[in-house]
Protein backbone atom coordinates (compact mmCIF):
# COMPACT_ATOMS: atom_id res chain seq x y z
CA UNK A 1 0.00 0.00 0.00
CA UNK A 2 1.12 3.11 -0.84
CA UNK A 3 0.67 6.19 1.43
CA UNK A 4 0.31 9.52 -0.36
CA UNK A 5 2.04 12.84 1.61
CA UNK A 6 0.37 16.00 0.53
CA UNK A 7 2.42 18.82 -0.31
CA UNK A 8 1.01 22.23 0.43
CA UNK A 9 0.67 24.87 -2.06
CA UNK A 10 3.87 27.13 -0.50
CA UNK A 11 6.82 25.29 0.60
CA UNK A 12 8.76 26.71 3.03
CA UNK A 13 11.06 26.02 6.33
CA UNK A 14 7.62 26.35 7.96
CA UNK A 15 5.20 24.69 5.89
CA UNK A 16 7.72 21.80 4.90
CA UNK A 17 7.26 20.23 8.47
CA UNK A 18 3.85 19.47 7.22
CA UNK A 19 5.42 16.80 5.51
CA UNK A 20 7.87 15.67 7.47
CA UNK A 21 5.15 15.66 10.13
CA UNK A 22 3.47 12.93 7.71
CA UNK A 23 6.39 10.85 6.37
CA UNK A 24 7.43 10.64 10.23
CA UNK A 25 4.94 7.95 11.49
CA UNK A 26 5.85 5.62 8.48
CA UNK A 27 8.36 2.89 8.46
CA UNK A 28 11.19 3.53 6.45
CA UNK A 29 10.42 1.01 3.99
CA UNK A 30 6.44 1.96 3.24
CA UNK A 31 6.38 2.92 -0.21
CA UNK A 32 5.04 6.83 -0.13
CA UNK A 33 3.93 9.20 -3.08
CA UNK A 34 4.63 12.87 -2.52
CA UNK A 35 2.60 14.85 -4.25
CA UNK A 36 3.28 17.84 -4.68
CA UNK A 37 0.55 18.83 -7.62
CA UNK A 38 -0.70 21.70 -6.18
CA UNK A 39 2.57 23.45 -5.22
CA UNK A 40 2.54 26.81 -6.21
CA UNK A 41 5.95 28.14 -4.62
CA UNK A 42 8.83 26.38 -2.67
CA UNK A 43 12.10 28.31 -1.24
CA UNK A 44 15.01 26.43 -1.87
CA UNK A 45 14.98 25.33 1.81
CA UNK A 46 11.82 23.27 0.91
CA UNK A 47 13.31 21.92 -2.71
CA UNK A 48 16.31 20.40 -0.84
CA UNK A 49 14.51 19.05 1.72
CA UNK A 50 12.46 17.48 -0.59
CA UNK A 51 15.41 15.69 -1.73
CA UNK A 52 16.83 14.65 1.44
CA UNK A 53 13.36 13.47 2.09
CA UNK A 54 13.81 10.95 -0.97
CA UNK A 55 17.30 10.29 0.44
CA UNK A 56 16.04 8.71 3.64
CA UNK A 57 13.14 6.13 2.60
CA UNK A 58 13.99 3.02 2.21
CA UNK A 59 11.43 2.11 -0.36
CA UNK A 60 11.97 4.04 -2.67
CA UNK A 61 9.55 6.78 -2.70
CA UNK A 62 6.94 8.12 -6.21
CA UNK A 63 6.48 11.81 -6.23
CA UNK A 64 3.95 13.55 -8.79
CA UNK A 65 5.46 17.20 -9.18
CA UNK A 66 3.49 20.73 -9.69
CA UNK A 67 0.59 20.94 -12.10
CA UNK A 68 1.34 24.63 -12.79
CA UNK A 69 3.44 25.00 -15.90
CA UNK A 70 5.72 27.80 -14.38
CA UNK A 71 5.73 26.11 -11.46
CA UNK A 72 7.05 22.85 -12.77
CA UNK A 73 9.57 25.16 -15.11
CA UNK A 74 10.48 27.10 -12.38
CA UNK A 75 11.43 23.76 -10.38
CA UNK A 76 13.36 22.07 -13.63
CA UNK A 77 15.35 25.66 -13.53
CA UNK A 78 16.33 25.01 -10.12
CA UNK A 79 17.82 21.81 -11.15
CA UNK A 80 14.98 19.91 -8.94
CA UNK A 81 14.27 17.55 -11.63
CA UNK A 82 17.44 16.30 -12.71
CA UNK A 83 18.19 15.01 -9.02
CA UNK A 84 14.75 13.94 -8.25
CA UNK A 85 14.66 11.64 -11.24
CA UNK A 86 17.29 9.98 -9.32
CA UNK A 87 15.82 9.59 -5.80
CA UNK A 88 12.10 9.42 -6.94
CA UNK A 89 10.29 7.14 -9.16
CA UNK A 90 8.38 10.44 -11.08
CA UNK A 91 5.06 10.47 -12.03
CA UNK A 92 2.71 13.17 -13.83
CA UNK A 93 3.90 16.33 -15.97
CA UNK A 94 7.91 16.03 -15.43
CA UNK A 95 9.29 19.28 -17.79
CA UNK A 96 12.48 19.01 -19.42
CA UNK A 97 15.41 20.81 -17.40
CA UNK A 98 16.89 24.18 -18.96
CA UNK A 99 19.50 24.74 -16.48
CA UNK A 100 21.35 28.17 -16.57
CA UNK A 101 18.80 30.19 -17.59
CA UNK A 102 16.71 31.22 -14.70
CA UNK A 103 18.58 34.70 -13.01
CA UNK A 104 17.38 34.04 -9.44
CA UNK A 105 19.02 30.98 -9.52
CA UNK A 106 22.72 31.80 -8.46
CA UNK A 107 23.02 27.92 -7.69
CA UNK A 108 21.26 25.20 -9.02
CA UNK A 109 20.40 22.38 -6.67
CA UNK A 110 23.84 20.82 -6.40
CA UNK A 111 25.74 17.64 -4.60
CA UNK A 112 27.52 18.08 -2.56
CA UNK A 113 29.53 14.99 -0.46
CA UNK A 114 33.50 15.78 -1.09
CA UNK A 115 35.74 18.42 -0.70
CA UNK A 116 36.27 19.17 -4.66
CA UNK A 117 31.92 19.53 -4.60
CA UNK A 118 32.71 22.41 -2.09
CA UNK A 119 35.24 24.03 -4.19
CA UNK A 120 33.20 23.57 -7.08
CA UNK A 121 30.11 25.29 -5.11
CA UNK A 122 32.37 27.90 -4.55
CA UNK A 123 34.02 28.70 -8.14
CA UNK A 124 30.51 28.69 -9.44
CA UNK A 125 28.66 31.26 -7.05
CA UNK A 126 31.73 33.74 -7.77
CA UNK A 127 30.32 33.93 -11.26
CA UNK A 128 26.92 35.21 -10.01
CA UNK A 129 27.28 36.61 -6.92
CA UNK A 130 28.64 39.98 -7.32
CA UNK A 131 26.12 41.10 -9.81
CA UNK A 132 23.22 40.11 -7.74
CA UNK A 133 24.33 40.68 -4.28
CA UNK A 134 25.25 43.62 -4.82
CA UNK A 135 23.27 45.39 -8.02
CA UNK A 136 19.85 43.70 -7.05
CA UNK A 137 20.28 43.19 -3.38
CA UNK A 138 21.96 46.40 -2.67
CA UNK A 139 24.78 45.07 -0.54
CA UNK A 140 28.21 46.35 -0.44
CA UNK A 141 30.59 44.34 -2.58
CA UNK A 142 32.62 42.99 0.60
CA UNK A 143 29.22 41.20 1.02
CA UNK A 144 30.27 38.85 -1.63
CA UNK A 145 33.27 37.16 -0.31
CA UNK A 146 31.84 36.88 2.89
CA UNK A 147 28.73 35.53 0.98
CA UNK A 148 30.70 32.84 -0.61
CA UNK A 149 32.97 32.06 2.86
CA UNK A 150 29.54 31.17 4.61
CA UNK A 151 28.22 29.30 1.45
CA UNK A 152 31.79 27.45 1.58
CA UNK A 153 31.16 26.98 5.61
CA UNK A 154 27.64 25.50 5.57
CA UNK A 155 28.74 23.13 2.55
CA UNK A 156 31.66 22.16 4.66
CA UNK A 157 29.20 20.61 7.32
CA UNK A 158 28.42 18.13 5.09
CA UNK A 159 31.57 17.07 4.50
CA UNK A 160 32.79 17.20 7.52
CA UNK A 161 29.70 15.55 9.58
CA UNK A 162 27.14 14.45 7.68
CA UNK A 163 28.45 10.83 6.72
CA UNK A 164 26.72 10.75 3.15
CA UNK A 165 26.10 13.25 0.68
CA UNK A 166 23.46 16.53 0.57
CA UNK A 167 22.76 19.51 -1.67
CA UNK A 168 23.15 23.27 -1.72
CA UNK A 169 21.36 25.70 -3.35
CA UNK A 170 20.92 29.49 -3.42
CA UNK A 171 18.18 31.60 -4.87
CA UNK A 172 17.19 34.94 -4.47
CA UNK A 173 13.19 35.62 -4.48
CA UNK A 174 10.92 38.07 -2.82
CA UNK A 175 9.89 37.05 0.73
CA UNK A 176 6.14 38.91 0.87
CA UNK A 177 4.79 37.20 3.80
CA UNK A 178 7.36 38.59 6.28
CA UNK A 179 9.87 40.68 4.56
CA UNK A 180 7.87 41.98 1.29
CA UNK A 181 12.00 42.27 0.57
CA UNK A 182 13.99 40.41 -1.75
CA UNK A 183 16.24 37.77 -0.29
CA UNK A 184 19.29 35.73 -1.17
CA UNK A 185 18.93 32.06 0.56
CA UNK A 186 21.29 29.49 0.90
CA UNK A 187 20.00 26.26 1.70
CA UNK A 188 22.07 23.35 2.52
CA UNK A 189 20.39 19.70 3.52
CA UNK A 190 21.48 16.28 4.24
CA UNK A 191 20.17 13.39 5.50
CA UNK A 192 23.23 12.52 7.33
CA UNK A 193 24.01 11.88 11.28
CA UNK A 194 22.76 15.00 12.53
CA UNK A 195 24.21 17.24 14.99
CA UNK A 196 23.36 14.77 18.23
CA UNK A 197 24.88 11.42 16.93
CA UNK A 198 27.81 13.58 16.26
CA UNK A 199 28.55 15.36 18.92
CA UNK A 200 27.64 11.94 20.75
CA UNK A 201 30.98 10.34 18.42
CA UNK A 202 33.34 12.85 20.24
CA UNK A 203 35.70 10.83 21.89
CA UNK A 204 34.90 10.97 25.70
CA UNK A 205 31.77 13.26 25.56
CA UNK A 206 30.00 13.02 28.64
CA UNK A 207 26.11 12.88 27.56
CA UNK A 208 23.81 14.75 30.09
CA UNK A 209 20.32 13.35 31.21
CA UNK A 210 19.08 16.46 29.19
CA UNK A 211 20.88 15.95 26.24
CA UNK A 212 18.63 16.11 23.10
CA UNK A 213 18.45 17.36 19.58
CA UNK A 214 18.03 21.22 21.11
CA UNK A 215 20.87 21.10 23.15
CA UNK A 216 22.96 19.34 20.72
CA UNK A 217 22.43 22.16 18.03
CA UNK A 218 22.44 25.06 21.23
CA UNK A 219 26.29 23.49 21.84
CA UNK A 220 27.32 23.42 17.88
CA UNK A 221 25.87 26.56 16.67
CA UNK A 222 26.03 28.99 20.17
CA UNK A 223 28.60 27.64 21.83
CA UNK A 224 31.11 25.94 18.90
CA UNK A 225 31.48 22.33 20.34
CA UNK A 226 32.51 19.95 17.80
CA UNK A 227 33.20 16.43 17.95
CA UNK A 228 36.53 17.29 17.41
CA UNK A 229 39.58 17.75 20.12
CA UNK A 230 41.15 20.54 18.11
CA UNK A 231 40.39 23.53 18.87
CA UNK A 232 40.38 25.66 15.60
CA UNK A 233 37.07 23.41 14.70
CA UNK A 234 34.00 25.12 14.83
CA UNK A 235 35.13 28.08 13.50
CA UNK A 236 32.60 27.95 10.13
CA UNK A 237 29.65 27.79 11.89
CA UNK A 238 31.06 30.56 14.21
CA UNK A 239 31.69 32.47 10.76
CA UNK A 240 28.35 32.08 9.49
CA UNK A 241 26.83 33.13 12.74
CA UNK A 242 29.09 36.30 11.98
CA UNK A 243 27.52 37.02 8.36
CA UNK A 244 24.58 36.55 9.42
CA UNK A 245 24.60 39.50 12.06
CA UNK A 246 26.73 41.63 10.38
CA UNK A 247 23.85 41.54 7.30
CA UNK A 248 20.78 41.30 9.74
CA UNK A 249 20.06 37.99 8.10
CA UNK A 250 18.70 34.95 9.37
CA UNK A 251 20.66 31.82 10.08
CA UNK A 252 18.39 28.31 11.30
CA UNK A 253 19.47 24.44 11.69
CA UNK A 254 17.00 21.82 11.94
CA UNK A 255 18.08 18.31 12.89
CA UNK A 256 16.30 15.57 14.34
CA UNK A 257 13.90 16.94 15.63
CA UNK A 258 14.78 20.47 16.74
CA UNK A 259 15.73 23.61 14.98
CA UNK A 260 16.98 26.16 16.04
CA UNK A 261 17.31 30.13 14.68
CA UNK A 262 19.26 33.41 15.27
CA UNK A 263 16.42 35.28 14.90
CA UNK A 264 16.79 38.58 12.93
CA UNK A 265 14.44 41.42 14.16
CA UNK A 266 12.43 41.36 10.59
CA UNK A 267 11.36 37.28 11.56
CA UNK A 268 8.68 35.88 14.25
CA UNK A 269 10.68 32.29 14.49
CA UNK A 270 11.23 31.21 17.72
CA UNK A 271 15.51 30.90 18.57
CA UNK A 272 14.39 26.92 19.49
CA UNK A 273 11.98 24.73 18.00
CA UNK A 274 11.93 21.24 19.46
CA UNK A 275 9.41 18.25 18.66
CA UNK A 276 9.75 18.33 15.60
CA UNK A 277 8.69 15.68 13.78
CA UNK A 278 12.21 13.34 13.44
CA UNK A 279 14.25 13.49 10.32
CA UNK A 280 17.88 12.78 9.90
CA UNK A 281 20.74 14.73 9.42
CA UNK A 282 20.94 18.64 9.14
CA UNK A 283 19.10 20.86 7.39
CA UNK A 284 20.64 24.33 7.21
CA UNK A 285 18.78 27.74 5.91
CA UNK A 286 20.52 31.44 5.52
CA UNK A 287 18.50 33.86 4.52
CA UNK A 288 19.79 37.73 4.06
CA UNK A 289 17.97 40.61 3.02
CA UNK A 290 17.71 42.79 0.39
CA UNK A 291 18.77 45.97 1.89
CA UNK A 292 17.02 49.38 1.39
CA UNK A 293 19.45 51.69 -0.16
CA UNK A 294 19.28 55.12 2.22
CA UNK A 295 17.17 57.86 0.30
CA UNK B 1 67.28 33.47 4.86
CA UNK B 2 63.98 34.93 3.47
CA UNK B 3 61.39 32.52 1.72
CA UNK B 4 59.01 34.20 -0.80
CA UNK B 5 55.93 31.61 -0.75
CA UNK B 6 52.68 32.53 -2.97
CA UNK B 7 49.95 30.60 -1.30
CA UNK B 8 48.41 30.65 -4.37
CA UNK B 9 50.68 28.65 -6.06
CA UNK B 10 51.08 26.49 -3.89
CA UNK B 11 47.39 25.57 -3.54
CA UNK B 12 47.68 24.98 -7.62
CA UNK B 13 50.50 22.95 -7.36
CA UNK B 14 49.61 20.67 -4.65
CA UNK B 15 45.68 20.56 -4.73
CA UNK B 16 44.33 21.34 -8.15
CA UNK B 17 45.68 23.76 -11.06
CA UNK B 18 42.17 25.06 -11.63
CA UNK B 19 41.93 26.12 -7.87
CA UNK B 20 41.85 29.76 -6.65
CA UNK B 21 40.07 29.88 -3.71
CA UNK B 22 41.12 28.80 -0.49
CA UNK B 23 38.50 26.70 0.80
CA UNK B 24 37.91 23.50 2.88
CA UNK B 25 40.26 22.26 5.86
CA UNK B 26 42.28 19.32 3.35
CA UNK B 27 43.08 21.77 1.22
CA UNK B 28 44.24 24.46 4.01
CA UNK B 29 45.90 21.02 5.57
CA UNK B 30 47.34 20.15 2.04
CA UNK B 31 48.73 23.75 1.67
CA UNK B 32 50.02 24.11 5.11
CA UNK B 33 52.32 20.70 4.90
CA UNK B 34 53.82 22.13 1.57
CA UNK B 35 55.17 25.43 3.42
CA UNK B 36 55.83 23.17 5.97
CA UNK B 37 58.38 20.93 3.57
CA UNK B 38 59.52 24.24 1.78
CA UNK B 39 60.99 25.21 5.30
CA UNK B 40 62.03 22.09 6.45
CA UNK B 41 64.92 22.43 3.63
CA UNK B 42 66.27 25.42 5.16
CA UNK B 43 68.97 25.77 8.22
CA UNK B 44 68.96 28.71 10.24
CA UNK B 45 66.53 31.45 11.27
CA UNK B 46 64.45 32.11 8.50
CA UNK B 47 61.78 34.33 7.75
CA UNK B 48 59.13 33.50 5.62
CA UNK B 49 56.88 35.58 3.46
CA UNK B 50 53.46 34.14 2.97
CA UNK B 51 51.62 36.39 -0.16
CA UNK B 52 47.74 35.64 -0.22
CA UNK B 53 47.96 38.52 -3.51
CA UNK B 54 46.73 35.86 -5.64
CA UNK B 55 44.00 34.07 -3.32
CA UNK B 56 40.52 34.53 -4.44
CA UNK B 57 38.64 33.15 -1.25
CA UNK B 58 40.11 32.36 2.05
CA UNK B 59 37.20 30.62 4.36
CA UNK B 60 37.66 30.27 7.92
CA UNK B 61 38.61 26.34 7.87
CA UNK B 62 41.14 27.10 5.31
CA UNK B 63 42.37 29.55 7.27
CA UNK B 64 42.53 27.76 10.56
CA UNK B 65 44.72 25.22 8.77
CA UNK B 66 46.80 27.05 6.61
CA UNK B 67 47.50 30.21 9.28
CA UNK B 68 47.18 29.28 12.66
CA UNK B 69 48.16 26.07 12.84
CA UNK B 70 51.65 26.86 10.58
CA UNK B 71 52.03 29.48 13.65
CA UNK B 72 51.28 26.87 16.20
CA UNK B 73 54.18 24.76 15.07
CA UNK B 74 56.99 27.12 15.39
CA UNK B 75 55.47 29.33 18.45
CA UNK B 76 57.10 28.93 21.90
CA UNK B 77 60.70 29.05 23.42
CA UNK B 78 61.28 25.75 21.84
CA UNK B 79 59.88 25.55 18.59
CA UNK B 80 61.10 23.07 15.93
CA UNK B 81 63.08 25.57 13.98
CA UNK B 82 63.67 29.21 13.80
CA UNK B 83 61.26 30.28 11.93
CA UNK B 84 58.93 33.56 11.12
CA UNK B 85 56.04 34.81 9.34
CA UNK B 86 55.03 37.71 7.43
CA UNK B 87 51.75 37.94 5.60
CA UNK B 88 51.07 39.84 2.51
CA UNK B 89 48.80 40.52 0.00
CA UNK B 90 45.99 40.10 2.48
CA UNK B 91 42.59 41.38 1.58
CA UNK B 92 39.73 42.57 3.90
CA UNK B 93 37.76 39.47 3.97
CA UNK B 94 40.90 37.06 4.17
CA UNK B 95 41.70 39.41 7.29
CA UNK B 96 38.21 38.42 8.84
CA UNK B 97 38.89 34.95 8.73
CA UNK B 98 42.67 35.04 9.61
CA UNK B 99 41.76 36.69 12.80
CA UNK B 100 39.25 34.74 13.89
CA UNK B 101 41.44 31.65 13.59
CA UNK B 102 44.25 33.43 15.55
CA UNK B 103 41.36 34.64 18.04
CA UNK B 104 40.69 30.98 18.46
CA UNK B 105 44.01 30.04 19.73
CA UNK B 106 45.32 33.48 21.10
CA UNK B 107 47.92 33.67 18.37
CA UNK B 108 48.99 36.87 16.39
CA UNK B 109 50.83 37.53 13.60
CA UNK B 110 52.44 40.22 11.51
CA UNK B 111 51.02 41.75 8.61
CA UNK B 112 52.39 44.17 5.53
CA UNK B 113 49.45 46.20 4.03
CA UNK B 114 49.81 47.15 0.53
CA UNK B 115 51.56 50.93 1.59
CA UNK B 116 54.37 48.55 3.59
CA UNK B 117 52.98 49.18 6.78
CA UNK B 118 53.28 46.88 9.11
CA UNK B 119 50.20 45.34 11.09
CA UNK B 120 50.13 43.39 14.11
CA UNK B 121 47.34 40.89 14.58
CA UNK B 122 45.81 38.45 16.29
CA UNK B 123 46.00 38.56 20.56
CA UNK B 124 48.67 41.08 21.97
CA UNK B 125 47.98 42.31 24.99
CA UNK B 126 48.55 46.14 25.70
CA UNK B 127 51.70 46.09 27.05
CA UNK B 128 52.90 43.45 23.92
CA UNK B 129 51.83 45.84 21.64
CA UNK B 130 53.44 48.84 22.88
CA UNK B 131 56.83 47.27 23.15
CA UNK B 132 56.37 45.94 19.73
CA UNK B 133 55.18 49.45 18.36
CA UNK B 134 58.60 51.10 20.09
CA UNK B 135 60.94 47.78 19.00
CA UNK B 136 59.19 48.83 14.81
CA UNK B 137 60.08 53.13 15.69
CA UNK B 138 63.41 51.53 16.63
CA UNK B 139 64.54 49.12 13.85
CA UNK B 140 66.09 46.96 16.45
CA UNK B 141 66.96 46.85 19.92
CA UNK B 142 68.54 44.98 22.89
CA UNK B 143 66.54 45.20 26.61
CA UNK B 144 68.06 47.78 27.71
CA UNK B 145 67.22 50.30 24.26
CA UNK B 146 63.48 49.32 24.66
CA UNK B 147 63.45 49.69 28.24
CA UNK B 148 64.84 53.40 27.96
CA UNK B 149 62.04 54.19 24.91
CA UNK B 150 59.47 52.61 27.00
CA UNK B 151 60.25 53.85 30.38
CA UNK B 152 59.85 50.68 31.78
CA UNK B 153 62.28 48.28 34.18
CA UNK B 154 64.89 46.44 32.31
CA UNK B 155 63.54 43.38 33.28
CA UNK B 156 60.02 44.18 31.87
CA UNK B 157 61.82 45.31 28.64
CA UNK B 158 63.63 41.91 28.70
CA UNK B 159 60.67 39.96 29.62
CA UNK B 160 58.38 41.54 26.55
CA UNK B 161 60.96 41.21 24.35
CA UNK B 162 61.37 37.82 25.42
CA UNK B 163 57.42 37.00 24.85
CA UNK B 164 57.34 38.83 21.60
CA UNK B 165 59.61 36.35 20.47
CA UNK B 166 58.50 33.40 21.37
CA UNK B 167 55.21 34.39 20.06
CA UNK B 168 57.04 34.74 16.50
CA UNK B 169 56.85 38.72 16.51
CA UNK B 170 60.26 39.57 16.45
CA UNK B 171 63.66 37.66 15.61
CA UNK B 172 66.55 37.69 17.69
CA UNK B 173 69.87 37.81 16.49
CA UNK B 174 72.38 37.28 19.88
CA UNK B 175 70.63 40.31 22.39
CA UNK B 176 69.32 42.15 19.54
CA UNK B 177 65.71 41.68 19.12
CA UNK B 178 64.44 43.26 15.07
CA UNK B 179 60.90 43.53 14.11
CA UNK B 180 59.88 41.34 11.06
CA UNK B 181 59.80 43.54 8.46
CA UNK B 182 62.43 45.74 9.26
CA UNK B 183 66.18 44.76 7.86
CA UNK B 184 67.75 42.87 10.26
Amino acid sequence: MTTVINVPPSLDAETIEQVLDQVAPLPRDQKVLIDARHARWASPYALTTLLTLGQTRAERAAFTGPENDDTASYWARTGFYKHAEQIFDLHGYVPRSRNGSESSVLLEITPVAKSEDVHDVVERIQQKAQAILVHELHLEPQATMRFAMTLSEACQNIVEHAQRGGWVAVQTYTWRQRLGRRVVQIAVCDAGIGFRASLESAHGRRISDRWDDGMALEDAVIRGVTRFRDPGRGQGLAGVRRFVGKWDGKLSIRSGTARIAIVPSWDEDVPLAEDLAPFPGAQIQITIPERIPPR
Amino acid sequence: MINHIDVSSVLRRTVCDLYSNLVTRPTGAAVRTEIENLLSAGRGPSLTVIDFSHVNLLDYSCADEVVAKLLLRFEGGAPAQDAYFLLRGVREDHLDAIEAALERYRLALVMQADDGALLLVGTVNDDQRRAWQALRELGRGAAEELALALGEELADAQALLVALHERRLVMRFDDTYVPLGATP
